[in-house]
């Protein structure tokens, strides 16, 4: 049934391959990375500092070129398309989160949410209505009007992911998004990503450092050094799948 | 997309003051330059432009009005040959000198004109009558210069080259482009003043019949007399405008200054929208890993700059209206017309999109997976 597969996988990485410059200042980010996030998951990308995670999920989002090798999202392959593409593929599939939170400090909660929306084709009130919705939904009902400079680093985080939200992504990828944050608000953050993956069945990939969220993940991939070292299935996660979710990938093993 | 333009622009409020203010003194001062080279323009010639002459025949090769040399008046006959001819009158225009009645000398504009026909007349006559000026040695002057000329009110006494003279009314707003103030006589009255011999004039001034080409009576009128020249209305006015601003050079320095104020303008307004950009760099990229094109983020950026010079336009103009306004009481009038209004208003909105074309050419090149990096 590989059609099935194929609709499952949200995206699909194959033998990526990532050099950054070239010659004797050549860095090898990715040495050959083959990746499948499903519907439904949560998935932690976890390795030490500089082993290329950040590249991994770049890539995977469209907003950086492979050198090699293959990234299809949602069926569709985006290594050699050109900015225009990418742009779309973007805009049509993908909420980002930082660990910066990257939100327009002009701009109260709402209007940040609204900025996303007015990309994805939303106007007026329509627009207005979703915004206070994902608001409400990330739990900020209440901070509607304050700037990003008013509201804590936690709440800051949350309107970022109510932004990712905007238009309703089928994926969201996510670097760090607990690093700068307190473990009470790095809780509340995974606990509404692993909502969006259970609940809404996205595909959500999480790069982290944070030992106190691998208990969120549905699966935990380890990279080291540019290549693939380790893949865990938390019995914990498991215990929350849909049955289809078994069937499509190997047990957890060490690559 | 429009509020996020906005909301950026107000969100800085010191950078937004120094872009508003590089605006405002790039719009003041080019349309004051702008607006001097106007009132200059007029000075030198609204006397010719306003005598509701269409002809002027003059001494041959003469580079510009006050430049005339006396010719005999028997061409005012060979002119009315032509049956397409209203009416003709001798005109003098000249430098001379002026005694004050404490007996300073300056110099002045001597006007001379045909008081019967009155082409070349003061206008705006505030004191006395035109009919004064019959009158032997009655002349009338401008009372923005009433200083200059060391007069205070009617029946003051003077002496233009030697012989005497009196003040017998005041314009008002009759404006000398050089430091010569504008002195109108009867043409008897100036012929005196400078000895010129009866039968001779610096200019004939021509008024056509009504329906005639002033080109077409030209040709006819430059054909019938020898030894001088023919000119229309905007040809003299031309020629004594550009011997005044370029000839001299007076007009070209206040263009440059004009031009210097728009540069200001495009220097200070495309550097502050360029470091706006590259401090909200993080932001932009942000909006392009979220899938905004290239040209979203261009609208943000032009939308800032065009609402920039909107303001900037709106405070400067403002300010060179009211220059403009308290010139006009004064000897150096700033004139603003409706199309330096406007012309202005479409430069600065022009200069200051162009200027947020270097942070266009930024905000293409930014990488969106910027957006990760710490
Ligand atoms: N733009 C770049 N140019 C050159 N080398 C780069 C660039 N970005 C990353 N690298 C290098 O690629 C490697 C992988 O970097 P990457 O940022 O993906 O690591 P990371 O796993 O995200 O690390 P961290 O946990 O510190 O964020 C590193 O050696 C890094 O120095
Ligand atoms: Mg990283």
């Amino acid at each position: 049934m590989p059609d099935r597969e194929r609709i499952m996988k949200s995206i699909e990485v194959k033998n990526l391959v990532k050099t950054y410059g070239a010659a004797e200042t050549a860095v090898h980010a990715l040495k050959g990375v083959d990746l499948d996030v499903f519907e439904g998951e949560l998935q932690l990308l976890v390795g030490a500092s500089g082993s290329g995670k950040t590249t991994l999920v770049s890539i995977m989002g469209g907003i950086l070129s492979a050198t090699s090798g293959s990234c299809r999202i949602r069926g569709a392959e985006t290594i050699g398309l050109g900015q225009k593409q990418l742009q779309k593929i973007r805009l049509d599939n993908i909420g980002f989160i930082f660990q910066g939170f990257n939100l327009f400090p002009a701009l109260t909660a709402r209007e940040n949410v609204e900025v996303a929306l007015d990309l994805k084709g939303f106007r007026g009130a329509e627009m207005r209505r979703r915004a206070g919705a994902l608001l409400e939904r990330v739990g900020l009902g209440a901070k509607l009007d304050a700037y990003p400079a008013d509201l804590s680093g936690g709440q800051k985080q949350r309107v970022a992911i109510a932004r990712a939200l905007a238009g309703e992504p089928r994926i969201i990828l996510a670097d760090e998004p607990t690093a700068a944050l307190d473990s009470f608000s790095g809780k509340l953050i995974m606990d509404l990503l692993q909502e969006l993956a259970r609940e809404k069945n996205r595909a959500v990939v999480v790069v982290t450092h944070d030992n106190r969220i691998f208990d969120y993940a549905d699966r935990i991939v380890r990279i080291d050094d540019g290549r693939i070292s380790e893949r865990i299935m938390p019995e914990k996660g498991m215990a929350h799948h849909h049955g289809m979710m078994h069937t499509t990938f190997e047990p957890a093993a060490a690559v | 997309m429009a509020s996020l333009a906005l909301k950026n622009l107000f969100h800085d409020k010191i950078r937004l003051t120094v872009t508003l203010v590089g605006i405002v003194f790039s719009v003041v001062l080019s349309s004051i330059q702008l607006g001097l080279f106007v009132g200059f323009q007029r000075a030198t010639s609204d006397i010719l432009y306003f005598s509701n002459a269409d002809l002027w025949i003059a001494s041959k090769n003469v580079t510009h009005a006050e430049d005339g040399v006396p010719f005999s008046e028997r061409k005012l006959y060979q002119a009315l040959a032509s049956p397409r001819v209203e009416r003709i009158e001798k005109q003098i225009f000249q430098f001379t000198t002026w005694k004050k009645p404490d007996g300073a000398d300056t110099g002045v504009l001597l006007v001379g004109f045909d008081l019967a026909g009155g082409m070349g007349a003061p206008w705006n006559i505030t004191e006395g009558r035109i009919e004064d000026l019959n009158q032997p040695d009655a002349v009338m002057i401008e009372e923005l210069y009433k200083d200059k000329l060391g007069v205070s009110r009617i029946g003051e006494t003077v002496e233009i080259r030697g012989h005497r003279a009196k003040v017998v009314g005041f314009t008002r707003g009759i404006r000398s482009f050089t430091t010569s103030p504008p002195v109108f006589t009867s043409f008897k009255n100036a012929q005196n003043f400078f000895g010129l011999r009866e039968d001779q004039t610096l200019f004939l001034v021509v008024k056509a019949k009504p329906g005639v080409d002033p080109e077409s009576l030209k040709s006819e009128l430059q054909s019938l007399m020898t030894d001088v020249d023919v000119y229309t209305r905007a040809e003299w006015t031309s020629k004594q405008r550009n011997y005044w601003m370029f000839g001299t050079g007076a007009g070209i320095t206040v263009l440059i200054a004009a031009f210097l104020g728009l540069l200001v303008g495009v220097v200070v307004v495309a550097q502050t929208i360029y470091s706006a950009t590259v401090d909200h760099i993080r932001e932009y990229g942000t909006l392009k890993a979220m899938g905004a094109s290239n040209f979203y983020l261009y609208r943000v950026i032009v939308t800032q700059a065009f609402l920039s010079g909107l303001i900037g336009y709106a405070v400067g103009m403002s300010v060179a209206l009211l220059v403009s306004r308290i010139s006009l009481e004064g000897t150096t009038a700033i004139i603003l017309p409706k199309e330096l209004v406007v012309g202005l208003f479409f430069l600065t909105i022009l200069m200051c999109v162009g200027a947020s074309v270097v942070s266009i050419n930024k905000v293409t090149r930014i990488d969106p997976a910027m957006v990760f990096k710490g």
